[in-house]
């Protein structure tokens, strides 16, 4: 039996946290996703890749019943949610962290209340339970003391990192990551990175990651997905898929590359030009 | 042909669209009013909610209603006086302030002020994730952002125009004693005796429902609101324009319906259910 065979095994053994089968949807007539099929297994980090408008943030928004499918099914922990009225969300979302791209903060509470907001939803904790509880989020995140912050006090990055910590406030089974690196600098994005790592090791929840940066993809998940027109093109073991040999993958990432060539290109040229009346 | 037929198809697309979201809107309203009924009413953002709605629409409401009722003072008593009718001016500003310019006054004045802030703060939200973030916590943006701004808008209001009304027939007071020598016991005697208290109740009953009305939408269009900055503005202005025409709209059939059937008889038919 090969690793890969052995640890499939392991993988269907331990359950699906999400399931999409044949997700379809539409803005505006417009068609975002157009049959999503998707297993994500307990326990594992797994990235959605995708490029700007491919539907990544949706796709992710139907596996929290933020947004609702036109067709098909979605599963959560086997149960079937995608009918689910809004109310019935409200217990299943009990078992998920999500982390925005924004942050999405809510400017007039501080640090401390925004972490305290998904418990205090949640749960009839004490006051000295609920501080304790915001106290370790935020030495989780590496924020010890920033409790009577107001968002617009804080950078972009520890913005992203309160959002962490806002959305383990209930050890969440599963924690969603909406674009976790956008915006950041390369040591901000690396140290996202890291925590997110940390924080499935020491929660040991499931992660699902929704990313356009390689880098970060390939640093941290257990497996990859590829969405490209509205469907999943490619999913697999990331350990398989790091050399970047399938097609589709490959196309994604020369597509992703043309960017930083360009800027590479333009950086030539200034350079170029700046030597130019020196020269 | 297929111009006609685009434009048809255009036209249709209008139609539906209204359609859905007069039903979406329905659709809140029902929510909003199931939230009140949960456990764990919103106590705090409501009051909260009364204190930058109502507390502060003060101003604004009382200064609209002192020189309304003096302006109304003067073009009825400059009026009047050709006809030497002078000694009705409390009748006529006393009816006009307290049946209708003081509920739809303070109704737009609010409206353009709240339902304004109210659109532009939720919609903020609404395009920062905030709204999802609600929800993604298990929270319900019905009860946690609407039901205390509608609940602000639909007290608050009756309150305030209670006071544009009383400020407003003062105000008539104060110009018909200073510039037409009516002394202010006769024209309060003439207002007592003209204004019934089913005038007044038709009056501040209406803003029960433009309260309502203020809060309501401008939690719909700021809980839609979509396309980053530039949709905030958009709902804002929105907002102000679907509030202020609905007042105006509403404002005719409530008071053709309280002709029909008196508002205290609608009163004490909730006091009896109550009960």
């Amino acid at each position: 039996m090969t690793e890969h065979a052995a640890s499939e095994a392991e993988r269907s053994q331990r359950g699906s946290a999400i399931e999409l089968r044949g997700v379809t949807k539409s803005f505006h007539g417009k068609p975002v996703l157009r049959g999503v099929d998707l297993v994500i297994a307990a326990g594992e980090t797994t990235v959605i890749l995708g490029g700007s408008g491919s539907g990544k943030s949706v796709c992710m928004k139907h596996m929290i019943g933020l947004l609702r499918a036109d067709a098909g099914e979605v599963r959560v922990f086997g149960r079937d949610v995608t009918r689910l009225s809004e109310s019935g969300w409200v217990v299943v979302r009990r078992d998920f962290g999500m982390v925005f791209q924004s942050a999405a903060l809510f400017d007039s509470l501080s640090v401390h209340e925004n972490v305290a907001y998904p418990i205090r939803e949640h749960e009839r904790w004490e006051e000295a339970r609920i501080d304790e509880r915001v106290a370790w989020c935020l030495a989780a995140v590496g924020l010890v003391g920033a409790e009577k912050l107001l968002p617009a006090e804080l950078s972009g990055g520890m913005r992203k990192r309160v959002g962490v910590a806002r959305a383990i406030a209930l050890g969440p089974k599963i924690i969603l990551y909406d674009e976790p690196t956008t915006g950041l600098d390369p040591a901000n994005s690396r140290r996202i990175a890291e925590l997110i790592q940390r924080l499935q090791r020491e929660l040991g929840a499931t992660s699902v990651v929704v990313t356009h940066d390689l880098e970060l993809a390939f640093s941290i998940a257990d497996r990859v997905a590829l969405l490209k027109d509205g469907r999943i093109a490619l999913e697999g073991p990331a350990a398989a898929l790091r050399g970047g040999e399938h097609p589709a993958l490959r196309e994604f990432i020369e597509g992703v590359e043309l960017l930083p060539v360009a800027v590479g290109a333009l950086g030539d040229r200034n350079s170029k030009a700046k030597e130019g009346p020196n020269g | 042909m297929s111009d006609t037929r685009t434009a048809v198809g255009r036209l249709g697309a209008r139609v539906l669209a209204g359609i859905t979201s007069a039903g979406d809107f329905l659709l809140l309203g029902g929510e909003t009013a199931r939230a009140l009924l949960r456990p764990r009413f919103p106590l705090r953002d409501a009051l909260v909610q009364f204190d930058a709605i109502a507390v502060r629409s003060t101003p604004i409401v009382v200064i609209t209603a002192i020189f309304t009722g003096m302006v109304l003072a003067l073009q009825t008593a400059f009026a009047l006086t050709r006809f030497g009718a002078k000694p009705y001016v409390g009748s006529i500003v006393g009816l006009s302030i307290v049946r209708e310019l003081g509920p739809v006054l303070a109704a737009l004045m609010v409206g353009g002020r709240v339902g304004a802030g109210i659109a532009s703060e939720l919609g903020s939200m609404a395009v920062t994730e905030q709204v999802d973030a609600i929800r993604a916590m298990g929270a319900d943006p019905a009860q946690k952002l609407a039901l205390p701004r509608v609940i602000a808008t639909t007290l608050g209001l009756p309150l305030l125009t209670f006071f544009a009304i009383v400020l407003g027939v003062g105000g008539g007071m104060l110009v018909a004693d200073l510039q037409f020598s009516i002394a202010p016991g006769f024209y309060r005697q003439t207002v007592i005796s003209s204004v019934e208290m089913g005038d007044f109740f038709s009056g501040v009953l209406k803003t029960v429902f433009f309260g309502w009305w203020i809060g309501m939408v401008g939690v719909f269009v700021g809980l839609r609101t979509t396309g980053g900055t530039a949709g905030v503005g958009r709902a804002t202005t929105q907002a102000v324009v679907i509030s202020s025409i609905g007042v105006l709209i509403s404002d005719f059939f409530l008071t053709k319906l309280f002709m029909l059937v008196p508002a205290e008889r609608w009163l004490e038919r909730v006091l009896e259910v109550l009960r």
